[in-house]
């Protein structure tokens, strides 16, 4: 189907997941007006919003399974299926969210039903962020997704930590945004345009490639971005911020943030840097600092939410080496990693905020003792996760750091292969304690586990999860066909063919 | 060569997958509802019975095609690395047929004899998980497609045998018989992966539908490379399938319930080596040095396992060593080239050594429940405190007479059939290459021993005098028919199973054989016949030594004369040598265990280990990150300030490295 972009109606069928979920936030914020009062009021809420986010879901799959493509000149939104995968993952990690929260916002008596309709409009940022063809439209995704996630951060308005998380996240966000728009600007001063493939045309044709002026507002453009991934040095906030956010909260923006800014990122510079070298070495640079920063720091925590947050941006780093390969097979191994991430993740935060009333944040490795006796399902996810963090194979996230590895070498970067290998291994000095304690360790007293609870609609998600991360890691080929005939081709080597369903 | 499939081919993975079902779904319940029994045994023996009604549907589609290449059935690529494409894929050709059968078939009879034998027991569930479990990786291992599948099926195996044997791990002589055997097969196996690598450097494939083809091309008969291949993969069978000399783990493997030393260490694990030999004919008929090692190694276990039976006073540990002489005999037929005889043998040994096992372990059951009634704390297993169980027993005794005149190889039971092909082949082997005169011999003196030893086991079992003990005799009963009928059953195929392969001599068909020769006749390198006298002088003495050796049996043995086994005094002389397994354990101790241990402890332990390790890497690794945790938490001060500062810096950094 290809959809000639200057007709009205054509751009509308294209725009059709993100104007269902324009439409969907907008009927939750007037649901709420009037329905805010109780419990059931917010399930209410919750609901609609999953309803929103699957019709969403459906747009997006009809696009792609009509192969909608663009045609006409360059337009400000992408129509391809990288557009479309990457939309129904971050649709996919909000609806998860939104049945993790369903339990966890009563339990915390968060009787806030705006948090359905950030949730959306964060998720609808992400889409725009993702799929825009032009920095001024990614940048304005980026924007409408991290203004909703401050909120999000801080929708616990009686907890310290959470202000605290919100206000650093907002501010250092708002740092982060003034060096991504002068980036752009400096990128516009060059080439005279926003659009990410004629600003490719433009390098080639000006030569632009040695230009300081071009090369700063890359520079700073990956600054900006190397913020929203939460790169090292750039990821301060991140361990403050997602370990004071309310659990579901840090998982959706460990998972679906993050996937969005690695999206973007990489579409921003396959497709309009491509024929710039200098970007490279910066990756390549990030990416080690990451792996080994994250993974480092991780070690020396005790907390499980904090140890979380660190291993989040360890796989930051770990991704950012499916960027350094900027490769077909990097943007393969990018799409398909991120799926197996954002499902060990989920799942991991959504154990997690079952571990206990008011005090999640609290819950040390040490305390999981004993779990696997008093409740053996519950720890088996949990064990199931972290061994798919770990890259243990059989899992997921065996698969997804294969495909890394495989991308990395393929593109000549076996340093970089060899640090991805060696910083797991030191991780395994920090997943690996939390089975150790679940199984090997005696419950420090009678009552420990009594108060882990996982909600109905949390359980189907843990267990979905858990079962589509061994299913994966057996059988991963629908996900690697999904992500290598939606993954993008860099313009140099535009002749490799790639897609076809 | 894609040939069209009909849906039972296409749905092979069918067979495997309900086992695997079963074990998940008897995992959970192990987890969520250990005393729901009922569902268990449903479950448990259901996928089985359910498993071999595919099985049996993909055999008989199998049969109407009857294809001279395996089906292969490929189901997806795992991982596609270069050249080497790792994919999910099974095959069915006549080779795997017959042991799926066997798998599920045998595999199915064990599981509802495990429901009575198993019935009291606190971890029944885990019980039908890991049985379950076993049987899946069993049917990957015979129906996988390459190499690595195969593996993947042998490495499984090898960790639900671990499983079993310990299953009552709480005891440490169980947990320790369960490390041995994991430990011991490790061997093995580090010669299956040997094998394995050396067979992808020289023909650039893991596929048996690749490799076969190519292999007389890839390598010239007799040289070194294939040579190294064969003697490599017939080192994994020797752990696997407990041959010298890595046989020690089987008798210890007895620790675990008796249903499982029938399943596992009889019937189907064991055997996992003769099949392997089997499966890569086509490599040892290129090189006469591995064939011989084969058929030499089994003529020598066979004999060697036979001289040990002879002096055990366990039940189960005079069947174990009687199932590495027996396995030995499928390697002589295997390394004779005469694969029909060796698969034969096989399928006849699973009927009636599970049949054995299943017999033991029903006597095991009776002496334990005396025991355990009166609580007297005597060795429910030690055949010196039965003796007369006939009388209590009828039906063990007379299905386990069966099968042992069968082992024996007395006309017309199955185990004569099979036993006298590998024999025949052998002896005409040695028209061409002497040496195989003497294996023909040790093969028949080994014989006579089996001949012995089972008559010898069940004369003091099941007649004379009983001597369990005044107040225990009135609580021997006969098992359950949960437990019987799956004897009657066995019995059943022991007495008709030499049906299958009656070979022209006798009149018969040689089926058998000719449902194997697709698969055997790219392997085998044909041996001159014998003539009929020949033939008929070999039957004749075939059975003459197997009747020496019972009837010396009933006249040198007294079981009036033997005392219960807290009384018994030591063996002395010979006896005590063969009593002492020939000293082999002692010796392994002393050359291998304790040197490996010494070193382990002095150097590895505490110079590498601790010094090294953990002085320098472990401690050293922490008290880096440590420090980097120090200065990462330095910074991680929580005030926005320092982070916007350190973010400046990094900002500075990119651009720097951009503009340079």
């Amino acid at each position: 189907m290809n959809l000639d972009l200057t007709s009205t109606g054509d751009l509308a069928r294209a725009l059709l997941p993100e104007l269902t979920l324009t439409a969907a936030g907008m009927l939750v914020l007037l649901v709420t007006a009037w329905r805010h009062t109780s419990g059931r009021d917010l399930r209410i809420a919750g609901w609609v919003t999953l309803t929103g986010l699957v019709a969403g879901g459906v747009a997006v799959w009809w696009l792609w399974w009509h192969t909608a493509r663009a045609a006409g000149p360059p337009s400000m939104i992408a129509v391809d299926d990288f557009r479309f995968v990457t939309d129904g993952l971050f649709l996919a990690a909000a609806g998860l969210t939104v049945l993790v929260s369903f339990d966890y916002l009563e339990r915390e008596g968060l009787l806030v039903p705006e948090y359905y309709v950030l949730l959306l409009f964060a998720t609808l940022g992400m889409m725009l962020m993702a799929g825009g063809e032009d920095l001024m439209v990614v940048f304005l995704g980026l924007e409408l997704m991290s203004v909703s996630v401050y909120v999000l951060a801080g929708i616990d308005r009686r907890s310290g930590a959470a202000a605290e998380a919100a206000l650093k996240y907002f501010l250092l966000g708002a740092f982060a945004s003034g060096f991504l728009l002068y980036g752009i600007a400096l990128v516009y001063g060059a080439t005279a345009t926003t659009n990410l493939t004629q600003i490719a045309a433009q390098v080639r044709s000006l030569s632009l490639v040695q230009s300081p002026m071009l090369l700063i507002g890359l520079g700073l453009v990956l600054v900006g971005f190397g913020f929203k991934v939460a790169a090292v040095p750039f990821h301060m906030w991140a361990p403050d911020v997602y370990d004071g956010s309310p659990t579901p909260v840090t998982g959706y923006m460990a998972t679906a943030v993050k996937a969005a800014a690695f999206a973007a990122l990489f579409r921003v510079l396959v497709e309009a840097f491509g024929g710039v070298t200098a970007w490279k070495p910066i990756v390549w640079w990030l990416a080690v600092a990451t792996m080994v920063v994250g993974n480092f720091i991780a070690l020396a925590q005790h907390t499980v939410k904090r140890m979380l947050a660190y291993s989040s941006v360890a796989h930051a780093g770990y991704l950012l080496v499916a960027v350094a390969a900027a490769s077909w097979a990097g943007s393969a191994a990018l799409l398909a990693y991120l799926f197996a991430y954002t499902l060990v993740t989920l799942a991991a935060f959504a154990l997690l905020a079952a571990q206990g009333r008011e005090g999640e944040r609290d819950v040390r490795i040490d305390d999981l003792a004993g779990l696997g006796q008093r409740r053996p399902w519950l720890a088996l996810a949990l064990a199931v996760c972290m061994l798919s963090l770990l890259g243990f194979p059989g899992t997921a996230g065996f698969i997804g750091k294969w495909y890394i590895l495989v991308a990395a070498t393929m593109a000549h970067e076996n340093v970089l292969a060899a640090i991805l290998v060696l910083t797991s291994v030191v991780s395994a000095g920090y997943y690996l304690p939390v089975i150790m304690a679940m199984y090997m360790k005696p419950q420090p007293f009678d009552q420990a586990h009594a108060g882990v609870r996982l909600g109905r609609p949390a359980a189907v998600v843990v267990a979905a999860c858990v079962v589509g991360l061994l299913v994966l890691g057996v059988r991963p080929n629908p996900l690697l066909d999904l992500a290598r005939s939606s993954a993008i081709v860099p313009p140099a080597r535009a002749a490799t063919p790639a897609t076809g369903r | 060569m894609p040939l069209p499939l009909l849906p039972p081919l296409t749905l092979l993975w069918v067979v495997p997958a309900l086992p695997l079902a079963g074990s998940v779904v008897n995992g959970a319940l192990a987890l969520a509802a250990p005393r729901a029994k009922r569902a268990v045994s449903l479950v448990g023996v259901g996928v089985l019975v359910l498993a071999f009604a595919a099985a049996a549907l993909a055999v008989v589609a199998l049969a109407q095609l009857h294809p001279s290449a395996p089906l292969v059935v490929r189901y997806w690529e795992w991982l596609p690395v270069g050249d080497l494409q790792v994919a999910f894929a099974l095959q069915l050709d006549q080779l795997s047929a017959v042991m799926i059968l066997v798998v599920t078939g045998v595999g199915a009879l064990i599981h509802v004899f495990s429901v009575g034998y198993m019935r009291g027991d606190p971890g029944y569930a885990r019980y039908f998980a890991y049985l379950n479990l076993f049987v899946f990786f069993m049917l990957t291992l015979v129906l996988g497609a390459s190499f690595p599948v195969m593996f993947v099926g042998w490495e499984g195996v090898g960790l639900c045998s671990y499983l079993l044997i310990g299953f009552w791990f709480t005891e440490k002589i169980n947990a320790d018989a369960g490390k041995k055997a994991f430990v011991v097969n490790r061997i093995g196996d580090f010669g299956f992966l040997v094998a394995m690598l050396l067979i992808f450097r020289h023909t650039g494939s893991l596929d048996f539908g690749a490799v076969f083809p190519k292999a007389s091309a890839a390598f010239p008969a007799g040289g070194p490379v294939v040579t190294a291949i064969t003697l490599f993969l017939f080192l994994g069978c020797t752990g696997k399938s407990a041959q010298i000399p890595l046989y020690t783990w089987l008798p210890d493997a007895m620790q675990g319930p008796t249903p499982v030393s029938a399943l596992i260490h009889a019937a189907t694990m064991v055997t996992a080596g003769v099949y392997l030999v089997a499966r890569c004919g086509p490599l040892f008929a290129l090189s006469p040095v591995g064939s011989a090692t084969v058929a030499g190694v089994g003529a020598l276990t066979a004999l060697f396992a036979a001289t040990i039976a002879l002096k055990q006073w366990d039940i189960k540990r005079v069947l174990a060593y009687s199932t590495v002489s027996q396995l030995g005999y499928m390697f002589l037929g295997v390394g004779t080239g005469a694969y029909a005889a060796g698969i034969f043998h096989l399928t006849t040994h699973a009927f009636f050594k599970a049949l054995l096992f299943l017999g033991s372990g029903s006597v095991i059951h009776a002496m334990h429940r005396a025991y355990h009634a009166t609580h007297a704390h005597e060795d429910a297993q030690d055949m010196r405190n039965m003796g007369g169980l006939a009388r209590y027993m009828p039906w063990t005794a007379a299905l386990m007479w069966i099968a042992t005149l069968a082992i024996a190889g007395i006309p017309p039971l199955a185990g004569f059939f099979s036993k006298d092909e590998i024999l025949g082949a052998a002896f005409a082997r040695g028209a061409v290459r002497p040496a195989w005169y003497v294996f023909w011999g040790m093969g028949l003196a080994a014989a006579l021993l089996t001949a012995f030893y089972m008559t010898r086991l069940m004369l003091y079992t099941f007649h004379g005098p009983n001597r369990t003990g005044d107040r225990e005799r009135e609580q021997l009963h006969e098992a359950p028919p949960v437990m019987t009928g799956p004897l009657v059953a066995l019995g059943v195929l022991t007495v008709l199973g030499g049906a299958l392969n009656i070979p022209p001599l006798f009149g018969g068909g040689a089926r058998l054989e000719h449902w194997l020769a697709p698969v055997t006749d790219v392997a085998l390198t044909p041996a001159p016949d014998a003539s009929p006298a020949t033939a008929w002088a070999l039957v004749a003495s075939a059975v003459l030594v197997a009747a020496l050796g019972m009837v010396g049996a009933f006249q040198l043995l007294r079981p009036e004369a033997l005392v219960p086994a807290r009384l018994a005094p030591p063996a002395r002389g010979l006896g005590r040598l063969l009593w002492k397994k020939w000293y082999v354990d002692e010796l392994y101790d002393a050359i291998v265990v304790r040197p490996v241990l010494w070193l382990s402890r002095e150097v590895l332990w505490k110079i590498v280990d601790k010094r090294l390790v953990d002085g320098l890497l472990v401690n050293g690794t922490a008290a880096a990150s440590r420090a980097l945790g120090w200065v990462g938490s330095r910074l991680q001060t929580g005030e926005v300030g320092v982070y916007v500062v350190l973010f400046v810096v990094g900002v500075l950094a990119v651009v720097g490295a951009v503009v340079r």
